[in-house]
């Protein structure tokens, strides 16, 4: 069952006068359970791809279809929404709020969500311990290392139980060690059943997918490592 | 809700001078306004007090030609106007409210009157038996009119303690005489406002008997009064009512009903009865101090207005420097009206904050120039909780604009500044 077909995604940025093409025709099936690595390098418009499958952005043209509905058209907060309930989020540079502790970080979506306080702490507390932070709960952002803090972030994004993990470099902003835990992270979450997409210029961490696309100029070819088919060749 | 004003308060606290400073326009307006209002509501509520009085509620109603009091000092007895009968006072004191009349005759300037060689320039009344009591005099020494003296047309005379001062120099008059219209009087006792009812101004006159510009006043009972003066005098009326509030209603029913009966031809004649109302001329002169006041008002009201925009300032900074907090909680799930509940109740509460601290240096400061200046102050607390609304208006008002670019703020710029 495929959790989200993009079908001729084009996005083209403002630039001055001209509009520059920064994703051009990109057709990509994500089946439930896959775990992926778009692979490319800098500028070749990952983020920009990543935030429209996140529903953060919107495609110039083409059609977006997560879970079996088209986004065409929806509003704000119905795009809200769905990045609430059906999305996960984990960013290179973890993105917590600096004056909440670890707990309520991770709780915070399923307070949009409208989870009861109660409820919220305890599904976080559950979400903490299966990233290994059961005994950090109290900590503030700045007094944890930057792998603890993703994996707090990794926590928050599990929390709702989202259909898709969606990560942007992940690993890019800690050292080899740290990133290679959050691999092992990952790696388990796929095992337990979650569907992954992963953004990421390195190699090495690429590998740690089942399957690896590439993205170059803004078009997307399918990778020469492991993994199956693509829809378009280059 | 109960989350972001935590939220709130933790933003307030977590930059204390920054909040402190935007707060302070709101501070100096509230506390200006505050201090204001309590000096304009003291100065009225002593003004109230001084003329109306706390306790003895008399209201004069006299006979007014052409819209002037009618002095017969200089006047002669005027044509179509009717003494007051008894049936007349039956019906003054069958109007709502009314306790006791009193019915009187007077002349603002006496002439012709001495003792030995000093003459009396004061005022002079012809009083019925209830005058003493429905005004608040008392007997102070000597003794007051007997029935006896009213059925004899005694020629006996009250005198009060001005009087004492200015045609006795202050010699204990009881027992002396006095020449009146060149007839001989006798001075049977002393008459002052009584102590429950001292501080109490309850007409001009008594305003200047305190304030000791008048030669003070010679009483006579009414049916002494021809022998002086003249028959068929039309009298004045002083009616004691039962409450402060009522004065007003009262003294114009009791006007009308005396232009109604007293005036011969009430609809063509240039007289007529009118109430001398304090509590209208109370309101006068409140209105007056309130006028200088509202100017006050509106120049504090500036402040506020300045205060405003202070704050409309600072919570768009605000809102730039939260960019990152704005963009992970849109991306994670928080839709347009959290995010815009959540810098409103920012605003709100900041505003509030200096609101509150604006009432409370107001107040303080409303005492402090009360000790200083003697002015009377009286903090109201409507006043107080208005303010407290009207800043947290101003703080919605003013965080609205910032908090409306927060809530449409785009995630992928906000997430894009690392
Ligand atoms: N908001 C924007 N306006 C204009 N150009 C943009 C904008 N966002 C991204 N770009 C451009 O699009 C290209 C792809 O960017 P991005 O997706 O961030 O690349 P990557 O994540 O692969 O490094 C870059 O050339 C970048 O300059
Ligand atoms: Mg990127």
């Amino acid at each position: 069952m495929a959790i989200l077909t993009l079908t001729d995604i084009c996005k083209d940025y403002q630039q001055g006068k001209e509009a520059v093409r920064v994703l051009k025709n990109i057709n990509l099936t994500v089946e439930k359970g896959e775990y992926i690595a778009i692979m490319g390098p800098s500028g070749s418009g990952k983020t920009t791809l990543m935030n429209i499958i996140g529903c953060l952005d919107v495609p110039t043209s083409g059609t977006y279809v997560l879970d079996g509905k088209d986004l065409k058209d929806l509003s704000d907060d119905a795009l809200a929404d769905i990045r609430n309930t059906h999305l996960g989020f984990v960013f290179q540079s973890f993105h917590l709020l600096p004056k909440m502790n670890a707990l309520d970080n991770v709780a915070l979506p399923l307070l949009y969500a409208g989870v009861p306080q109660k409820e919220r702490r305890e599904r976080a507390a559950e979400a903490l311990k299966s990233v290994g932070l059961e005994d950090r709960m109290t900590h503030l952002p700045n007094q944890m290392s930057g792998g603890q803090c993703q994996r707090v972030a990794i926590a928050r994004a599990m929390v709702g139980k989202p259909d898709l993990l969606l990560a942007d470099e992940p690993t890019g902003a800690l050292d080899s060690k740290s990133g290679s835990q959050i691999m092992e992270i990952f790696r388990r979450l796929n095992d337990e059943g979650m569907t992954i997409l992963m953004i990421t210029h390195d190699a090495g961490i690429a590998e740690c997918a089942d399957k690896v696309y590439k993205i170059l100029d803004g078009e997307l070819h399918t990778g020469d490592g492991k993994g199956g088919s693509t829809d378009e060749e280059a | 809700m109960r989350e972001n004003i935590a939220l709130a308060f933790q933003g307030i606290w977590s930059h204390k001078m920054r909040s402190v400073l935007t707060m302070l326009g709101i501070i100096i307006g509230i506390a200006a306004i505050i201090t204001i209002v309590s000096t304009i509501q003291g100065t009225n509520e002593q003004i109230k007090e001084n003329l109306i009085g706390a306790g003895n509620n008399v209201v004069t109603v006299q006979l007014n030609q052409n819209g002037y009091t009618y002095d017969m000092s200089w006047n002669s007895i005027p044509d179509g106007v009717r003494v007051v009968t008894d049936q007349t006072r039956q019906e003054l004191e069958s109007i709502d409210h009314v306790e006791k009349v009193s019915l009187y005759t007077s002349r603002n300037y006496a002439q012709q009157v001495f003792y030995k060689n000093t003459s009396f320039n004061g005022e002079m009344y012809g009083v019925d038996e209830n005058y003493l009591s429905v005004y608040g005099y008392q007997v102070k020494s000597g003794r007051g009119f007997t029935k006896a003296d009213y059925e004899g047309c005694r020629k006996v005379v009250l005198v009060d303690t001005n009087a004492v001062t200015s045609l006795f120099g202050g010699e204990d008059p009881v027992d002396k005489t006095v020449e009146i219209q060149g007839d001989v009087y006798t001075v049977v006792g002393v008459v002052a406002l009584s102590e429950e009812f001292a501080p109490t101004i309850t007409s001009m006159r008594d305003y200047q008997l305190y304030a000791d510009t008048s030669s003070g006043a010679i009483y006579m009972p009414d049916t002494t009064w021809p022998t002086g003066y003249r028959f068929d005098e039309p009298q004045n009326v002083a009616i004691k009512v039962d409450s402060t509030d009522a004065m007003t209603t009262a003294g114009k029913a009791a006007a009308d009903l005396l232009t109604e009966n007293q005036i011969v031809d009430p609809d063509n004649s240039e007289f007529d009865y009118r109430s001398q109302d304090m509590l209208e001329q109370a309101q006068q002169l409140q209105k007056m101090s309130e006028s200088t006041n509202t100017q006050l008002i509106w120049i504090a009201s500036i402040s506020l207005l300045v205060g405003g925009i202070g704050v409309m300032n600072i919570m768009l900074v605000s809102v730039t420097e939260r960019t990152a907090e704005i963009g992970l909680k849109k991306a994670i799930g928080a839709k347009k009206k959290r995010i815009l509940l959540q810098f409103l109740t920012e605003s709100a509460v900041l505003t509030s904050l200096g609101g509150i601290i604006g009432v409370v240096s107001g107040i303080i400061l409303a005492q402090l120039i009360s000790s200083m200046m003697q002015i009377p102050v009286s903090i109201s607390p409507p006043a107080i909780v208005i303010a407290v609304v009207f800043s947290t208006l101003i703080g919605v008002i003013f965080g609205m604009l910032p908090a409306i670019q927060a809530a449409n703020l785009n995630p992928i710029e906000a997430l894009r500044r690392d």
